[in-house]
């Protein structure tokens, strides 16, 4: 029984953009902070958020909810502003950011901010957390799903694939990984230039790998938001083994300069691509700020 | 000169004892790393195997899955050899375990330098140092099968994470089913005004042995028995200390950093006395027999004896 706020997925696209204009007022509020990925992932957490997970904003520890990991812990911008929109916190709060005393930590830390279900940050870490509640529901015969998102880059990590190894021989068909594979990490691998960088996987090696360890794998365009809500449908709808959604994404999409440029992966704004981001958003033509 | 009871091994009793704890706690889940047949969780596995979990050789990944069966209310007790939990999982202890609170237990199986002819790459003797200097983490080492139980059943209820050491050989028997584990406390073993021995896990044993020797030579010993490394008894250290004024440490451990580190840095601000640490040197093990390996690295009883009598004399 999901409680689903949102109309559809123009109402979700535009949460979405809502979102990216609040993370990097944000960033440039913080001084610092990652862009590229909140923004390859912010479709996807708007659905998430508003959408697909069954959770209660005034109760963030509902026992029964359904968990979500951002193992991708670098990108906690975005989940702290779509837990901001959802009304965890006030969005006024989101300019604490990285600040002294913040709840909203680099990383996200589960000690401190609402709605947060595990700390994460090490990368594949958050994975493996995520692996243990989806197990423990089993074991305890509970009927929330969890939820995980990766980053590509994040796949190099050698935990990930023991996760997988373990999470596929226990079935864990309660657990959906979303791998937010946006074809770029901070430096990555030189390519014919210093400027371009190589993606981590390149065609079907990442669906192939997760294929290969026994996983569900199902792939989608994940700013395509009406075909990434069916997918999470299918996704639901596996039995007998968790479910890897490779998601087909653009680093820092949305914004024209950001998008493929590796350099945006953590970067502060200067005033000018401030103003020409905010506008491409549409923050001055009556979009939220 | 009095001797001590054969007694079973630490890990024996550990898989009994949670065994029996499982039959009326039913938030204890237990995550194995592939060794549950030597550190005996295959105990517990053969009574609850809807409540084992078998991780395979998946240590960084097992420690993170136990982060979140914790987040539900579950109680993962998490065993393998220590080297692999302390060290090659400290990440996942870290960030997902210590950082939260979250209340796992890790089981540190064949730890200290007596595990199995399997040399310097299992043998794990600064696990103690490493996971003291983790905030947010209780650090146990017990001594015999007794202090064991008692201290396995204290833990389950103490809420946090706790690493809690255990060793391969059989170990003689120091308590007897009166005595009282309690996290956290000292516990005076043998009565003595020359000099102040303190010990943790299975090296009290041998402290014991040495203090029956040394008592044959005159040497009257004081043995306090440490099993909580973390939070450390401040008040009874200090007390114990002053009684004779003098202090050897002794541990089946390094000396840097551990039981012997710990009581360095307490008396040093509180009560600074003439202390020496007896124990493993800064060095790492070889494989061998365990009477072996306790000579040449020099934590025998009467190594142990050796050096306690030669601090005493100087």
């Amino acid at each position: 029984m999901t409680q689903t706020i949102a109309k559809g997925p123009e109402e979700l696209a535009d949460i979405a953009r809502r979102a990216r204009i609040q993370i990097l007022d944000a960033v440039a509020h913080a001084k610092g902070g990652h862009v590229g990925g909140p923004y390859s992932a912010a479709d996807m957490l708007a659905a998430l958020y508003f959408d697909i997970l069954n959770i209660r904003p005034d109760e963030p520890d509902w026992p029964e909810r359904d968990r979500f990991v951002l193992s991708k812990g670098h990108s906690s911008i975005a989940l702290y502003t779509m837990l901001a929109l959802r009304g965890y916190f006030p969005v006024e709060e989101l300019r604490t950011f990285d600040a002294i005393n913040s709840r909203l930590q680099g990383h996200p830390d589960v000690t401190i901010t609402p709605g947060i279900d595990m700390s994460s940050g090490s990368l594949g870490l958050g994975f493996s957390g995520a692996l243990g509640m989806a197990l423990g529901a089993k074991a305890q015969g509970k009927d929330f799903m969890t939820y995980v998102m990766l980053g590509d880059g994040e796949c190099n990590e050698g935990v990930v694939w023991e996760g997988a190894h373990v999470g596929a021989r226990y079935g864990l068909d309660n657990l959906i990984a979303i791998i937010d594979h946006n074809k770029l990490q901070q430096f990555g691998w030189r390519g014919e230039t210093v400027a371009e960088r190589i993606t981590p996987y390149t065609d079907n090696q990442l669906a192939d790998r997760w294929r290969a360890f026994g996983w569900h794998v199902l792939e989608v365009d994940g700013h395509d938001i009406a075909a990434f809500l069916t997918t999470m449908d299918d996704a639901k709808a596996v039995v007998g083994s968790p479910v890897a959604v490779v998601a087909h994404t653009i680093k820092g999409k949305g914004v024209s300069y950001m998008e493929g440029d590796y350099t945006w992966h953590s970067k502060v704004p200067t005033d000018e691509q401030f103003a020409i981001a905010m506008h491409e958003l549409g923050a001055d033509s009556g979009g939220e700020q | 000169m009095s001797t001590l009871t054969p007694g079973k091994a630490l890990r024996v009793a550990f898989g009994e004892t949670i065994t029996e704890l499982a039959r009326t706690d039913l938030r204890i889940v237990v995550l194995d790393g592939d060794t549950g047949s030597s550190t005996r969780t295959d105990i517990f596995e053969n009574e609850h195997p809807d409540r084992f979990f078998q991780m395979g050789i998946t240590e960084q990944n097992m420690l993170g899955m136990a982060a979140g069966m914790a987040t539900l209310g579950l109680i993962p007790i998490v065993s393998t050899f220590s080297c692999f939990i302390v060290s090659r999982a400290h990440d996942s202890i870290r960030v997902l375990i210590a950082q939260p609170k979250l209340n796992v237990k890790l089981m540190g199986g064949y730890a200290g330098l007596l595990a199995g002819m399997t040399g310097k790459t299992h043998l794990m003797f600064d696990d103690v140092s490493i996971m003291r200097s983790m905030a947010n983490m209780t650090v146990v080492a017990p001594a015999d099968e007794i202090e064991t139980r008692q201290a396995l059943k204290a833990i389950i209820d103490y809420p946090g994470p706790v690493y809690f050491r255990l060793t391969r050989p059989n170990s003689p028997i120091i308590f007897d089913d009166d005595s009282r584990f309690e996290v956290g406390k000292a516990v005076v073993v043998r009565q003595g005004s020359d000099v102040t021995v303190f010990s943790s896990g299975t090296q009290t044993a041998r402290a014991f042995e040495a203090a029956e020797i040394l008592a044959g030579e005159g040497i009257d010993v004081h043995l306090v028995h440490v099993p909580t490394i973390k939070p450390l008894d401040v008040e009874a250290i200090v007390a114990e200390a002053r009684r004779t004024g003098r202090v050897v440490t002794t541990e089946e451990h390094t000396i840097v950093g551990g039981l012997g580190g710990a009581i360095a840095e307490t008396l040093g601000e509180h009560a600074p006395l003439p202390i020496r640490r007896h124990g493993l040197q800064d060095v790492f093990g070889e494989s061998g027999p365990d009477d072996a390996l306790l000579e040449k690295y020099g934590i025998s009883p009467e190594k142990t004896a050796d050096a306690i009598r030669e601090f005493v004399q100087s």
